[in-house]
């Protein structure tokens, strides 16, 4: 975008103005056309049709926190995309996924990351881990309108907490209210089962590796009972996408490692195709 | 009524230059240089949270003297600008000359119109490239002119004198070590010839560097990285261990904060 192409250039006054630190903020006095919230929707019969994200399982384990998301876009009974992204890193120490319309929560999550950095640019210093969760729920809470046409977008914000020592967890609804959950959450379609099986599998404690572990436990089980959900492709090599957030920062695990990760959970589960059993008492 | 005297526009102009070179002279001078793995920024400046340097962009390091309320806010104005670039077309179509023009503009545009006081301010703003070659640095005086500078440019009170010296010692591919301790002996010149001591926690710096993995180049050297730089043997500090110094540290930079 040029700065001003009907006068001489110059930078306009509200580029000079100081006083916010947050991008949206600027972006609502310059140019509020482009955000989100602002567009006007003509009023439609019935639901459009647009790829959906689905499952996003998160776990917190000693010294971190693991947020994983299958591959899998679907568009009414039909498979959109077998490979989409829906685990971003919203900056060095958080990240987010995403469940619901693809394309909107693909520019929320952008425009979060730049409202992140942005801040982080201009004062200087990073957000509290409070504050990133508050401005994820005021561009929630933006989307309203979309969503009452059937175009939500539901994501968990997980990370680590660098003032407290310690991962963190918030899931949220579409009206942008949000919760900090404790141990593990889940969002998306298949969310009831990945929820299930994380409550059978989840304990204080865990280490890091179980913790990849479970959580692709439960992404198999949500596939194994989410028609929307897809579990590892074996044959095409796609896998879950699994991001660790610790007192190092952001890490993405690497397809190396979570490919074998899912191959030796596929093959326990030939043995016993419903997976870990928990103790009856 | 009075009748107002006669200003002939060169006369007006020079005055305002005049003013607006006043300004810069009084602030400190701070020196960019290239150096085999990016751009470092050194500046005496006294406080720890009012920076005379920071970051605009992946690679877009800025860098201002003169008034700070008055550069503060075209700062912020560039990094607005930029992230706006950026988010809607793509974060590689956010250049250093991009951002350089329209500085350019809005300088030139406050100098000239006869209704605002010229900015006190000499920016400079730099970006590195993937190579030393695509490394670009522009220095952009009070006036709206852009200057394209390669190696090393000093700007604000002493500019000239170190600017001078800096042509004369600079090379290309000095390491960061190297490049460190000649900008501090650069910095310590005063105007008349004599030389004064100027403490690692008077200084600021700060490198982008290309070896760095992050997609943001931009770091600041700080505490006991910078105290390791400084005294480290120029000869002793190799290119290829620089960038391990520059990770290792920035765990302790953060936690300094």
């Amino acid at each position: 975008m040029e700065a001003n192409p009907r006068t001489t250039g110059r930078l306009p006054a509200a580029f000079l103005t100081p006083g916010s630190a947050s991008f949206m903020d600027f972006l609502s006095a310059h140019s509020p056309e482009i955000l989100p919230g602002n567009r006007v929707l003509p009023p439609v019969q019935g639901a459009i049709e647009a790829p959906h994200g689905t499952t996003i399982v998160a776990v917190t384990f000693e010294g971190g926190v693991i947020l994983a998301g299958d591959r899998r876009a679907t568009m009414g009974n039909m498979i959109a995309q077998r490979d989409i992204e829906k685990v971003f890193p919203a900056d060095e120490y958080s990240a987010v996924g995403i469940a619901g319309t693809a394309g909107l929560a693909v520019e929320m999550v952008k425009l979060f990351q730049l409202e992140l950095e942005h801040f982080e640019k201009v004062e200087g210093a990073q957000l509290s881990f409070e504050g990133k969760a508050n401005r994820l729920s005021t561009m929630i809470r933006g989307n309203l309108a979309m969503a009452m046409q059937g175009l939500a977008v539901v994501p968990l914000f997980v990370g680590w907490d660098v003032d407290r020592g310690k991962g963190r967890i918030f899931s949220y609804d579409v009206t942008g209210g949000r919760s900090e959950e404790h141990g593990y959450a889940a969002t998306g379609s298949g969310s009831l089962f990945a929820r299930g099986a994380m409550k059978k599998l989840f304990r204080e404690g865990l280490t890091e590796e179980q913790a990849i572990t479970l959580v692709i436990q439960a992404l198999y089980d949500a596939a194994d009972d989410d028609s929307a959900t897809g579990g590892p492709d074996v044959a095409r090599k796609i896998y879950p996408l699994v991001n660790i957030m610790s007192d190092e920062g952001f890490r993405r695990v690497t397809e190396e490692e979570s490919s074998q990760v899912a191959r030796s959970i596929i093959e326990r589960r030939l043995e016993q195709p419903d997976g870990p059993r928990a103790e009856l008492l | 009524m009075s009748t107002p005297f006669y200003v002939s526009p060169q006369q007006a102009m020079a005055d305002r230059a005049e003013y607006a070179r006043k300004g810069i002279a009084r602030g400190r001078s701070l020196v960019v240089l290239q150096y085999a793995d990016g751009i470092v920024f050194v500046g005496e400046n006294p406080s720890r949270a009012l920076h005379k340097f920071s970051e605009i962009y992946d690679r877009i390091g800025f860098a201002a003297a003169g008034k700070y309320n008055e550069y503060e806010n075209l700062r912020i104005g560039g990094v607005r600008y930029a992230d706006l670039r950026g988010y809607t077309y793509d974060r590689d179509d956010v250049t250093a000359r991009g951002l350089a023009n329209v500085y350019a503009q809005t300088l030139g545009t406050i100098f000239s119109s006869a209704g605002e006081k010229p900015y006190e301010v000499e920016l400079v703003v730099a970006e590195v490239g993937p190579t030393a070659d695509g490394d670009q640095i522009y220095r952009l005086p009070h006036d709206g002119s852009i200057v394209d500078e390669h190696g090393s440019v000093a700007v604000g009170g002493n500019s000239e004198g170190i600017s001078t010296f800096l042509d004369q010692q600079h090379r290309d591919g000095m390491t960061l070590a190297e490049v460190l301790k000649l900008a501090v002996q650069a910095l310590s010149r005063d105007t008349n010839g004599g030389e004064r001591e100027i403490p690692a926690e008077r200084l600021e710096v700060a490198v982008l560097d290309r070896t760095r993995p992050q997609q943001r180049k931009f770091k600041r050297v700080v505490g006991r990285q910078l105290a390791r730089l400084l005294e480290a043997d120029g000869a002793a500090s190799t290119p290829t261990d620089a960038p391990s110094d520059t990770e290792e540290t920035e765990a302790s930079g953060d936690s300094d904060e």
